[in-house]
């Protein structure tokens, strides 16, 4: 017996057995309708105070981290501040010391020219008497009548010649007074150019520290914004830190472009040392042994980078090293600098070795494939040696200055991490609310549904209610009027 | 160069050292064994044997075997190997032994004297016990030959052979004058030998292009 014939009601009558299922069905449905209805609220509101309830939680994590972030920001952004500051009090110290330690000695050279000046000025300024008016003197002599006295005559020519003479002495003293005159000016004339030279120095050294007292003053006023915790200064550090993301995560990917030549150049000369058909196994992962030793050389390499440019202080990523007395500081800076030195030399020489190889297998290849030329490809080929030697040495000293993008991207990072969380959560708190809505309203929805089931029944019943509730209604008003007393 | 090397070698083998426990070398070698069928139908043939033992040299990686073997009138011997190496570990080395096969290989080849019989079968047990002894991890026996299996009177080949892992890869199988009568009969050869083969759990492949070798040694 199938099921179908188990459910046929009326054998051989299937709509009819059809009808009867769907009248049974319809009654049981009426019949549970309140506590269907009931259940069907309950579990909606539920599901849908749950989820609210979630959702709250997620918002008021978002909210915490919100201000996780915001104390993140800030004080990473006071960080900053005190060291930009710091650093712009080393620059006006180092002028101070370069430029102004010698302003006493200045001082002195300008004050001595001074004087000089002074006393050449006193000098300069007595101006030589004027000759006298000897000419005219000399012109009333010569236009005396001589009234034909040769006596007379004599005595006139006489006292011309005296003032003639008179009148040159004169004139060559005058001529000698000004031209001491002229001396003097001409000598004050460098002692003018040095006070104006020196008054130039000081004037720019004055004008460096005034430019660095405004810069101070401007990274000051940052430093303010940032302690007194405003929005403005959350905004700005906010915007800087996802600046300095992408920048530091172009720079990074372009050190990694770097770090993959520089493994090409050293993975396989290895292999010649350490077996090409070495393999070590990682959980189900195997890689070959020769590619682990370069990838560790150059993350030592960078490792090394990393300690080197802490030791310099021109990264903080490890405060121990940056606190560290000034002489150990520099002594390990050079231990740094020299084993870099030493990986430099060994990738060089990587570099030379693997280009020996390159060559030995073309010269194999060419030889099985009966290809003259390339069993002789060495010939001629030393600028490409040189220049994989070159690359081999100066990678491992350019991937030193992956530190300072790397600060800066774990310096970023934290904060755009915080903001992409803050925006998950609140993503994730919307559709918690929208999914407690769709649950509470679903529900109302499948006990409306239930209705549209049992329409016939429901119809009945309120058609027999209305019906009953006029006569109910009536005999509740006749009763009211005989308790009144009213007809 | 000497003294670089060493201190590269000191260096790489301590960064080595953190992980060497779980080193297994050989797990990812290749073997490939290239039977040459030298019987009077099939020995003109061998200037393109030439040719395919010079690709598979060319692309053979160090810790990879290559045995060079003859098909005879009785194969299953390890006489019949005319030159074998594993190659080093070191590109270096493995690149002197690519150097001296080529020469030795040459030379035999040249020497070679056709033979009356072609004892396919023998060779692919000469094959498989040879690489089940080196054990790499990826097997392939190459058979340069028209496939036609000639015994002499009393020799027992009717044996199943176990190739599970191995690929048998048939190449240049030539037509033979009676297969251009009934191309069934050709056809019935390669499918004979498949069925033999896939019935000893090994995979088969045909490569009659030798202009193409790429796809003789799947990577």
């Amino acid at each position: 017996m199938t099921t179908l014939e188990i459910l046929e009601i009326v054998p051989g009558h299937p709509a009819i057995s059809a009808v009867v299922w769907l009248l049974i069905v319809t009654v049981l449905l009426y019949i549970a309708r309140v506590p269907v209805h009931r259940v069907l609220l309950a579990l909606s509101t539920i599901i849908r105070s749950t989820l609210r309830m979630a959702g709250r939680s997620v918002t008021l994590a978002s909210e915490r981290l919100i201000d996780r972030n915001r104390e993140v920001l800030l004080a990473a952004g006071r960080e900053v501040a005190e060291r930009v500051v710091e650093r712009e009090f080393e620059r006006i110290d180092a002028t101070v010391q370069h430029d102004l330690a010698h302003y006493p000695s200045l001082q002195r050279d300008l004050h001595e020219a001074l004087t000089r000046l002074n006393n050449d000025y006193e000098a300069g300024k007595e101006v030589p008497p004027a000759p006298p008016g000897w000419i005219k003197a000399v012109e009333s002599v010569v236009k005396l009548p001589s009234a034909g006295d040769p006596m007379v005559a004599n005595v006139l020519n006489e006292i011309c010649e005296s003032v003639k003479k008179a009148q040159n002495r004169a004139i060559e003293e005058y001529r000698k007074d000004s031209h001491q005159r002229h001396v003097l000016l001409r000598r004050m004339l460098p002692q003018w150019r040095r006070v104006q030279h020196t008054l130039s120095q000081v004037d720019k050294t004055v004008g460096s520290l005034l430019d660095r007292a405004k810069s101070i003053d401007r990274h000051m006023d940052d430093y303010r914004a940032i302690v007194a915790r405003s929005d403005r200064a959350v905004r700005m550090l906010s915007s800087s830190a996802v600046t300095q993301f992408f920048i530091s995560s172009l720079v990074l990917v372009i050190a990694m472009g770097g770090a993959l030549i520089n493994f090409q150049l050293i993975a396989y000369p290895l292999s010649d040392m350490v077996g090409g058909n070495s393999y070590l196994h990682f959980g189900l992962t195997a890689f070959k042994t020769a590619d682990v030793a370069a990838l560790v050389i150059i993350l030592l390499e960078v490792a090394l980078g990393l300690f080197l440019m802490e030791s310099l202080r021109i990264t903080r990523l490890f405060p121990i090293i940056g606190a560290l007395d000034d002489r150990i500081r520099t002594r390990m800076a050079w231990a740094f600098f020299v084993v870099l030195l030493v990986l430099a030399c060994a990738e060089a020489g990587l570099a030379y070795a693997r280009d020996l190889l390159a060559l030995d297998d073309a010269a194999v290849v060419g030889l099985l494939v009966e290809d003259e030329a390339a069993a002789q490809a060495g010939d001629g080929r030393w600028i490409a040696t040189a220049a994989q030697m070159a690359m081999g040495f100066i990678l491992p000293f350019a991937l030193t200055f992956v530190a300072i993008p790397l600060e800066s991207f774990v310096h970023s990072a934290r904060t755009v991490v915080g903001i992409l969380a803050v925006a998950v959560l609140r993503g994730l708190a919307f559709v918690l609310r929208v999914l407690g809505n769709i649950a509470y309203f679903g529900g109302r929805m499948l006990i409306h549904l239930y209705d549209l089931m049992i329409f016939i029944p429901l119809w009945i019943e309120r058609s027999a209610m209305s019906r009953r509730r006029p006569a109910s209604a009536t005999s509740t008003r006749a009763d009211a009027n005989a308790a009144t007393g009213g007809g | 160069m000497g003294a670089i090397r060493w201190a590269i070698a000191v260096f790489a083998l301590a960064a080595g050292l953190t992980c060497s426990s779980c080193s297994q070398p050989g797990d990812h070698s290749r073997g490939v064994y290239l039977l040459l069928d030298t019987s009077g139908t099939y020995a003109g043939q061998l200037e393109k044997a030439r040719h395919v033992i010079n690709y598979l040299l060319a692309t053979l990686e160090p810790g990879d075997t290559l045995a060079v073997a003859r098909i005879d009138t009785g194969s299953f011997s390890e006489n019949d190997i005319l030159a074998k190496a594993t190659l080093d570990d070191r590109p270096s080395r493995a690149n002197q032994q690519k150097r001296q096969l080529h020469q030795a290989v040459g030379s035999l080849l040249d020497e070679l004297r056709p033979s009356r019989y072609t004892d396919i079968t023998g060779g692919i047990l000469q094959a498989i016990e040879f690489l089940n002894e080196k054990a790499p991890a990826r097997r392939t026996i190459l058979i340069f030959s028209d496939l036609q299996e000639e015994l002499p009177k009393g020799f027992v080949r009717d044996i199943d052979l176990k190739l599970a892992g191995y690929e048998v890869v048939a190449l240049n199988v030539t037509k033979l004058r009676a297969d251009n009568v009934d191309p069934r009969e050709y056809m019935t050869r390669l499918e004979a030998w498949r069925d033999r083969v896939q019935g000893g759990g090994g995979s088969w492949r045909v490569i009659n292009d030798l202009e193409h070798l790429e796809a003789l040694i799947a990577s």
